[in-house]
């Protein structure tokens, strides 16, 4: 669990990349030596589509401070629409969690194709600058160890 | 009278053998309850009842009579979580009889409960009155002033395609004009927001009677059982309760017929409903669906448009 007393403290953010194009695009920022802030962890995933809400919920409840899922863009899905499932999906879940009270930001989605890794770079560096910003998660976080596997 | 007429059609399709079983509403063992009965003898039909007090959701009960062909006594959002169920296959098309009735809505019996001092012994309906009796009081209450919140809000009290409608159809209204309080709601901060959640589900006591009166809810082996993955711990940490009941509200997403099944079930009176109402609301704005108006209409999530917004998308 980040803790805020910290002087130098720095946001864990998880990463779900769908295998096709946001994690080949994250392979190219880094084959081409594009830096971006190290406070991502990856988790590779088949497809944007195969993100199940309990994921990024159980990530939060483990003390994660933000989330960030990316796949390919909208016509460009390997299985042809899984994006388009997945969008629906996290379009209402992010409009859930944000009713609920979790700060906007916290969860956020991105488009990354597998030529884009200087965008890749981009939004990494956009989403850590908005967790830093909100500061170390608070809410729903799961305080003794027991839940942690 | 309405009841009449139920018993009489129950009766009518229990001897022509049309179905097997008549699920319906019959005289609770409590004042101000009705309980599920389910009648297979046509001599039994007399057991039925209808009243202000029948607020369980009997699609519920589907589930367990799989082999059976039914008769069902529906009121609107009975009728619209079975279509939401159709829609996912979870009956064949010829196995039910909806006997619907166009709902005067269900009286809360909780606040009418509050509402009078010393325990009730007798309690009946007359004409637009509740009249509850005790040991030494006897109080007549307005029926339309102690309506349970989710009957309140309801926007389609008639039965959509019931085999046959008992009653004449009400007037319904529109989805957005219905939640005036969700609205409210979600103008004030997070933090406050935050803190009202975590006082609701703080009661929680993890008995899932939400989960088990929910006509929705009916995976074989639910998230919070399952032992692997296990997604939450069993016991009483504040995060765990507050996952259970996110991730319930959220699966009702698109399939939530707002019956309020749900908070009727919840023996701490947790405010349920204003979890599923949101997503309710936000399906409509997003994707303009209505969960169990249309039949043909697949699931929002099942589906999808090319042109969905995506402004939130980076």
């Amino acid at each position: 669990m980040g803790n805020g007393l910290e002087k130098n403290w720095e946001p864990k953010i998880l990463a779900f990349l769908c295998n096709w194009c946001s994690y080949a695009g994250a392979d190219l920022a880094g084959t081409s030596r594009i830096q971006y802030p190290p406070n991502i962890r990856v988790i590779r995933v088949p497809c944007s589509g195969r993100i199940n809400p309990l994921f990024i919920l159980k990530a939060l409840q483990n003390g994660i401070d933000g989330v960030l899922v990316s796949g390919c863009h909208p016509g460009d899905c390997h299985y042809l629409s899984g994006n388009y499932i997945g969008r629906r999906k996290s379009a209402t879940l992010k409009r859930f969690l944000e009713y609920l009270g979790f700060e906007e930001g916290r969860v956020q989605f991105s488009w990354v194709s597998a030529a884009e890794g200087e965008k890749f770079s981009q939004v990494v560096e956009e989403v850590t600058r908005d967790i830093k910003k909100l500061g170390p998660a608070e809410r729903f976080v799961k305080n003794d160890d027991s839940g942690k596997n | 009278m309405i009841q009449e007429k139920i018993r009489q059609k129950a009766k009518e399709l229990l001897e022509n053998k049309t179905v097997d079983l008549i699920i319906g509403f019959g005289e609770g063992t409590l004042p101000l309850r009705a309980t599920p009965l389910f009648i297979r003898n046509p001599e039994e039909v007399d057991r039925l009842i209808w009243n202000s007090f029948c607020e369980n959701n009997l699609a519920t009960y589907l589930h367990k009579f799989s082999q059976f062909k039914v008769g069902l006594v529906v009121k609107g959002c009975d009728a619209r979580s079975i279509i939401a169920l159709s829609l996912e296959k979870r009956f064949k098309p010829d196995q039910l009889f909806l006997i619907g009735v166009p709902c005067q809505r269900m009286v809360d019996r909780r606040r009418v409960k509050k509402a009078v001092k010393g325990e009730i012994l007798r309690a009946r309906e007359q004409g637009d009155q509740i009249i509850v009796e005790g040991e030494d009081f006897k109080t007549a209450l307005k029926r339309d002033d102690y309506l349970y919140p989710s009957c309140q809000v309801c926007t389609h009290r008639t039965p959509i395609k019931a085999n046959v409608v008992i009653g004449d159809p009400v007037e319904e209204r529109s989805l957005i004009e219905a939640h005036p309080e969700i609205k409210e709601f979600e103008k004030k901060s997070p933090e406050e927001r935050w803190k009202y959640f975590e006082k609701e589900s703080s009661r929680c006591i993890r008995c899932y009677a939400c989960r088990e009166a929910c006509p929705m809810c009916y995976c074989a082996e639910c998230f919070v059982d399952s032992p692997n993955p296990k997604w939450i711990e069993k016991g009483l940490s504040p995060s765990d309760i507050e996952f259970y009941h996110i991730v319930r509200a959220y699966h009702q997403t698109g399939r939530c017929s707002g019956c309020g099944a749900c908070e009727r079930a919840c023996p701490m009176e947790i405010r349920l409903t204003y979890l599923t109402q949101k997503l309710n609301l936000d399906v409509k704005e997003l994707f303009d669906f209505e969960t169990g108006i249309d039949a043909d209409a697949l699931p929002p999530l099942s589906t999808y448009e090319t042109e969905d917004k995506q402004e939130f998308i980076k």
